[in-house]
């Protein structure tokens, strides 16, 4: 089957020298909801510019749904949908002319547009703010608008660059489940977030890309096994200033109601909490300190710190 | 018609009909001070300074400055249209939505110029109007009026798109209008004809392109010119052909647009 995106040794250096992308390869199968991870300046928004066609690439080959970029451009445009990270649209034109307008950039009559407009309107609850000006919007509202207007020629590949930033968390909440309706219809779907619970929650692959490589691909399943020791952060009913005494769990007092411990997976809970118990410890509840893909994160991307210094 | 340009077809009504509808919402700022300029003119050259100064040939001067005043407008507007319209898109960079679409380079360009043109018709059309409560317009050669009014708009809309490529800011965009097309225009013979001047600067005159658009529209409507009517013609089509080779590849390089 014919990948929804197929890059292969993408390179980008900008006027200045820098060189934010050193030779990219990268598959995403189609159907697929996939997370594209990496610090500020590691080279995910020149990737997302290089497949819109804002950015020039320097080296490299880019496929999507078979469309070559520089073959077919036009083909590649048609099968793509992208919501930039920042607002791009005419601050004085009216939602739902902003949505006419584009459908026809792509070929779609103006009866056709209007009809999809106002689909997309209505599913992300916009269509009451039809005839506002997008300036009028709130920054959550301008994100789904951005989000409409990328779904109006229905494309088969939908990039989000970082689309839930700003934005309050039952919305964000929403979008999650809205994307994932996309998703399930067929829409292959490629995201780029700082919210490592969301590309937890919703990505099946996960890529990492830092210094302009890309340093980790796989299955969010398999990546998440590779993580060996967890940390929790236990809620003590009793007050307690003398630390318990842990055999074979490192452990240090937060503060006097709260416990710190790391515990390998091969270990397990019981054994602490037997051991608790044995003190008189009673806890009263159990987190993790962190969102464990964003320890993995920070774990490979401290490694290719590391490789690049050297 | 092939699917490739159906699309573009359907693209070009677009952009059209957005260009149209932006001149159409900001009416006090694109049709009315146009209007306003150019009423003033009529009133202040045409009738009080005009009755002092006579004719010009067998025409009233207010004859005379009619379509001089009518290019002036469509000159100014159609340029200004473009270079404000395509420099905000690339300020807010909802020109963007243009470059990630399959919309061919060639189908932006016609329509960015179609947009300056009508608006540049359309102030024209209401300069018109005005005129009629001036002085009598009668129309001595159609063809040539409607060619010279169309290659003019469409040579000055091109101008506007290149300027708005290159302006980096609001104030590049003012730059050419007030230090290039102003003064031209004033020398253009639009108040004179070049026939007064000494024989020096009449030769000197003939390099200013905008003196052969507006004696060849003269000449389309009273039938008097200071030029070479197939000269002024020609020079306006190997004009508007540059200019848009040049947008075409600007476009294609992306230059101030894509990275």
């Amino acid at each position: 089957m014919t990948p929804a995106l197929s890059i292969r040794q993408l390179t980008k250096t900008y006027a200045n020298g820098f060189q934010a992308l050193k030779g990219i390869d990268l598959d995403v199968a189609e159907g697929d909801f996939f997370a594209l991870l990496g610090p500020n300046g590691a080279g995910k928004s020149t990737t997302i510019g290089i497949l819109s066609t804002l950015v020039n690439k320097s080296g490299g080959s880019v496929e999507v749904f078979g469309h070559d970029l520089d073959r077919d451009p036009s083909g590649l445009k048609r099968c793509l949908g992208v919501v930039p990270q920042e607002f791009n649209f005419n601050q004085f034109e009216k939602c739902f002319d902003i949505l006419t307008t584009q459908a026809g950039y792509y070929g779609i009559p103006l009866k056709q547009a209007k009809e999809r407009a106002e689909q997309y309107l209505t599913q992300l609850g916009l269509w009451d703010k039809r005839d506002s000006a997008s300036r009028e919007l709130s920054g959550g509202m301008k994100r789904r608008l951005m989000i409409a207007r990328a779904l109006i020629h229905q494309p088969r590949l939908l990039i989000l660059d970082e689309p839930t930033a700003g934005v309050d968390i039952e919305l964000r909440r929403s979008m999650w489940g809205f994307l994932t309706e996309l998703n399930q219809q067929g829409i292959t779907i490629i995201l780029t977030t700082h919210y490592l619970e969301e590309a937890e929650q919703l990505c099946r692959h996960i890529g990492i890309i830092d210094h302009g490589r890309i340093v980790e691909r796989s299955s969010m399943k398999d990546l998440l096994k590779t993580l060996h020791v967890e940390t929790f952060l236990l809620d003590l009913k009793e007050s307690t200033l003398v630390m318990p005494q842990l055999s074979g769990y490192p452990a240090r007092m937060v503060d006097d109601h709260t416990l710190e411990v790391q515990v390998e997976k091969s270990q397990g809970v019981n054994e602490l909490f037997r051991q608790l118990a044995a003190q008189k410890v009673e806890v009263l509840s159990l987190r993790n300190k962190s969102n464990r893909l964003e320890e993995l994160f920070v774990s490979l991307v401290e490694k290719n710190l590391k490789k690049v210094a050297q | 018609m092939s699917p490739e340009l159906a699309s573009n077809w359907v693209a070009l009504q677009t952009i059209v009909r957005r260009e149209v509808r932006r001149f159409t919402r900001i009416w006090p700022q694109t049709l009315v001070p146009p209007a306003i300029t150019m009423a003033l003119y009529f009133v202040i050259f045409g009738r009080l300074i005009g009755s002092q100064v006579g004719g010009v040939g067998q025409f009233s001067y207010m004859e005379f400055i009619v379509p001089g005043l009518i290019m002036m407008s469509v000159i100014t507007n159609s340029y200004s249209n473009v270079v404000s319209s395509f420099f905000s898109s690339k300020f807010q960079r909802n020109v963007e939505e243009l470059l990630v679409s399959p919309v061919s380079p060639h189908t932006i360009l016609i329509g960015y110029t179609i947009g300056g043109a009508l608006r540049g018709l359309a102030v024209a059309f209401i300069v018109t109007l005005l005129s009629l409560f001036f002085t009598h317009l009668q129309v001595h050669h159609l063809g040539v009026t409607v060619l010279v009014i169309l290659l003019t708009a469409i040579t000055f809309s091109l101008g506007g798109f290149i300027n708005a490529v290159y302006a980096r800011n609001f104030d590049d965009i003012s730059i050419v209008p007030t230090f290039v097309l102003t003064p031209l225009t004033y020398l253009g013979g639009v108040f004179y004809s070049i026939s007064l001047l000494p024989e020096f600067w009449q030769h000197v005159s003939l390099v200013n392109p905008i003196l052969h658009m507006v004696n060849a529209f003269r000449y389309g409507i009273l039938g008097v010119s200071d030029i070479n009517i197939g000269i002024a013609i020609g020079m306006m089509l190997l004009a508007s052909t540059v200019l848009y080779i040049v947008c075409i590849r600007l476009l294609k390089s992306g230059r101030g647009m894509r990275q």
